[in-house]
């Protein structure tokens, strides 16, 4: 097991230098950062101050390898922009996209499961084609329409038609409290109504997935002689359905949640911009359009680590779910 | 003879497709006396295994029991039994083995997780009392150090460690009748040597009766107290084992019988059934075995109906007595 995770350390190192060295590369091309900064009247001299007092007058290869050092020390830099350390910014907007993601991942599999599974034991009925072809518009809507959908509709439309309806929040983050010196509006009623409609959205693409990989385990699981053998042995249907059913169905649908919920906190930018949600994908597209180059390695170097622990989670997750997997973990 | 833990009168159970109406068990009539071990006997198709399953009520749509058929369990009707009544019976005064017990136990759940929600499915009974009662029925079917394999997960038992978990399951609730559906065709011939032989001693000791379903003649010749062989969901031939493994009188029975390689066989080509079995969507009218019948007759065209020809030896064939 500890050779494992020692591999899968090495692994992310490998592809943090791989990608160090894009990035660097690929905003090197893009432009000039410091044309961004200083004011277009400045003369060559202080733009030549500038760009050494950042070290950005030295060829790219020197550039790359004084990064590295320095990253191997834990100091990846600072913001051009605000001066401050780039990994202090990042973790500074970091618990609200955790959280929006996690909130959508609740409604996700809250909604999605059942309606999936459902869908699985009745496969002709209304209701599971209903929920089926409802599946497809989630993941086949384009999310920053969802969410000015979402907006239009909670946000303005009922509250205006409907006296009395409240009105949702459509922008920013809610009241906050202090839980372990993370700031998380999770806690608060007020946090909870902000987050409610960009975790709507969110939770739509991933909802419909966990719809359609939940009907198609049952439906997979459902004929398998030990649950013939299940309602042989007297068992209920809430139990047949329950335990023996869902922990099979349990192990596909946790490697894609993993996988999807990593993809969505480096990636919640859209949903981000829409509900002006303060979050670490509005850091990253504008660092990006800035070129504020510290920001974006220092981002993609957190979202890999992020990647490389959330599928060690997964790994840990199915040997919880699947007693085969646990068997050779053990044997090692 | 007593009065029969099991007995089936006209039981005919069709599966309704699309491209027309299976009729999977056409007609089929037993008893079982308590104790007793009934093998019946078929080839794929022949409406064996779904004879068994109709029996546990466990036959999904598109099929279902059709109107006239009656099974009865000492006297209850299970035909017309309520779902509930049908869940309470299932695992408590019927039980089921199946035939692959690598597919019967739940992969993910714990041995005593799927013996102990076996136990509370019907009893009211503490978790601690439904694990020694659990521990008890592994010791019945000899398992060595039971309370370590209650903690094991089913891929680590062997197919017959299963199958004997899977019996073990069976026996929970001291059923009334088992249905075995093929149990050791999944298993090594020695394995399968010792299942049969549990089998059978459970069956004395407890007075439990049981429906052996397979298509090994061998398997029940020496398991079973009667035989009935089944044909295109009708029974051909029902009858003591002895008299119907010694003297058979169904053409179909005989063919089975010959195709059994014993030591008297050597060196020659053994004997073989022409033909395949009817599709059940359109089987033929009259006796769905005269296509493959070496004596089949003019009269062969109009199905003929189970004589008692011999005590206690039935046969569906205008021709037993010739044959």
């Amino acid at each position: 097991m500890l050779v494992y995770i020692i591999r899968r350390l090495m692994q992310a190192a490998l592809v943090m230098v791989v990608m160090s060295a894009l990035v660097f590369a690929g905003i090197f091309m893009i432009g000039d950062p410091v044309a961004m900064m200083i004011s277009p009247d400045a003369s060559d001299i202080e733009r030549d101050a500038v760009r050494a007092s950042l070290g950005l007058d030295k060829p790219l290869w020197l550039q790359y390898l004084a990064f590295v050092n320095a990253a191997v020390h834990g100091d990846f830099g600072k913001s051009f922009l605000a001066g401050q350390p780039a990994m202090q910014l990042i973790f500074e907007r970091m618990p609200a996209t955790l959280e929006l993601v996690f909130f959508s991942t609740v409604i996700a599999l809250a909604l999605g499961l059942p309606m999936g599974v459902y869908a699985g034991l009745r496969p002709k009925s209304v209701g599971a084609k209903t929920i089926m072809t409802g599946s497809i518009l989630g993941f086949s809507l384009p999310n920053f329409w969802v969410g000015l959908m979402l907006i239009m509709v909670f946000a303005v439309l009922l509250p205006d038609l409907i006296p009395g309806f409240p009105r949702l929040p459509a922008s920013g983050r809610g009241a906050t409290v202090n839980v372990l010196g993370v700031r998380l509006s999770l806690f608060t009623a007020d946090g909870l109504l902000h987050l409610l409609l960009p975790a709507l959205t969110l939770a739509l693409y991933k909802g419909a997935l966990i719809v359609r990989l939940a009907r198609a385990t049952a439906r997979e699981v459902l004929p398998m002689d030990y649950v013939k053998f299940a309602r042989a042995k007297g068992l209920s249907e809430n139990r047949i359905v329950g335990v023996h059913v869902l922990k099979n169905i349990m192990i596909p649908i946790a490697t894609v949640n993993g996988l999807e919920f990593g993809q969505s906190v480096a990636f919640a930018v859209i949903t981000e911009t829409v509900f002006a949600w303060p979050g670490m994908g509005k850091l990253l597209l504008d660092s990006i359009l800035l070129l504020d180059r510290p920001v974006v390695v220092a981002y993609l170097m957190i979202i890999v680590v992020f990647f490389v622990v959330l599928n060690l989670l997964v790994d840990l997750l199915y040997s919880v779910l699947d007693p085969r997997v646990r068997l050779e973990s053990r044997a090692t | 003879m007593s009065t029969p833990t099991l007995s089936v009168t006209n039981l005919r159970t069709h599966f309704f497709t699309k491209e027309g109406v299976a009729k999977a068990v056409d007609g089929v009539d037993f008893d079982v006396a308590p104790g007793e071990i009934l093998g019946l006997v078929g080839e794929s198709g022949s409406g064996k295994t779904v004879t068994g399953f109709s029996i546990l009520g466990l036959i999904d749509p598109p099929g279902r029991i059709v109107e006239g058929s009656s099974i009865r369990l000492n006297g209850e009707e299970l035909t017309k039994a309520k779902p509930d009544r049908l869940r309470a019976i299932r695992g408590a005064e019927i039980a089921m083995i199946f035939q692959d017990p690598m597919m019967t136990l739940n992969p993910v759940l714990r041995v005593d997780t799927q013996m102990i929600e076996t136990v509370q499915a019907h009893l009211k009974v503490s978790r601690a009392e439904a694990l020694a009662r659990s521990r008890a029925a592994l010791v019945q079917v000899g398992i060595a150090s039971p309370d370590e394999r209650l903690r094991a997960y089913p891929h680590q038992f062997s197919g017959g460690m299963r199958q004997r978990v899977a019996i073990a399951i069976a026996l929970l609730h001291k059923p009334k009748l088992i249905v075995a559906d093929e149990p050791t065709t999944a298993l090594d011939v020695t394995i399968q040597g010792q299942i049969l032989f549990e089998a059978q001693r459970l069956c004395r000791d407890s007075g439990t009766s049981m429906i052996w379903v397979t298509h090994d003649l061998a398997v029940v010749a020496g398991l079973a107290d009667r035989i009935a062989v089944m044909y295109a969901g009708r029974i051909v031939e029902i009858g003591r084992t002895a008299d119907v493994i010694e003297r058979p009188m169904h053409p179909y029975t005989k063919g089975l019988i010959g195709s059994v390689p014993s030591q008297n066989t050597r060196g020659h080509k053994l004997a073989q059934i022409p033909g395949m079995t009817p599709s059940l969507l359109k089987l033929p009218a009259g006796c769905s075995f005269k296509s493959r019948c070496p004596i089949a007759v003019e009269q062969c065209n109009t199905m003929p109906e189970l004589v008692e020809h011999r005590p206690g030896h039935w046969a569906r064939c205008w021709r037993a007595i010739a044959a």
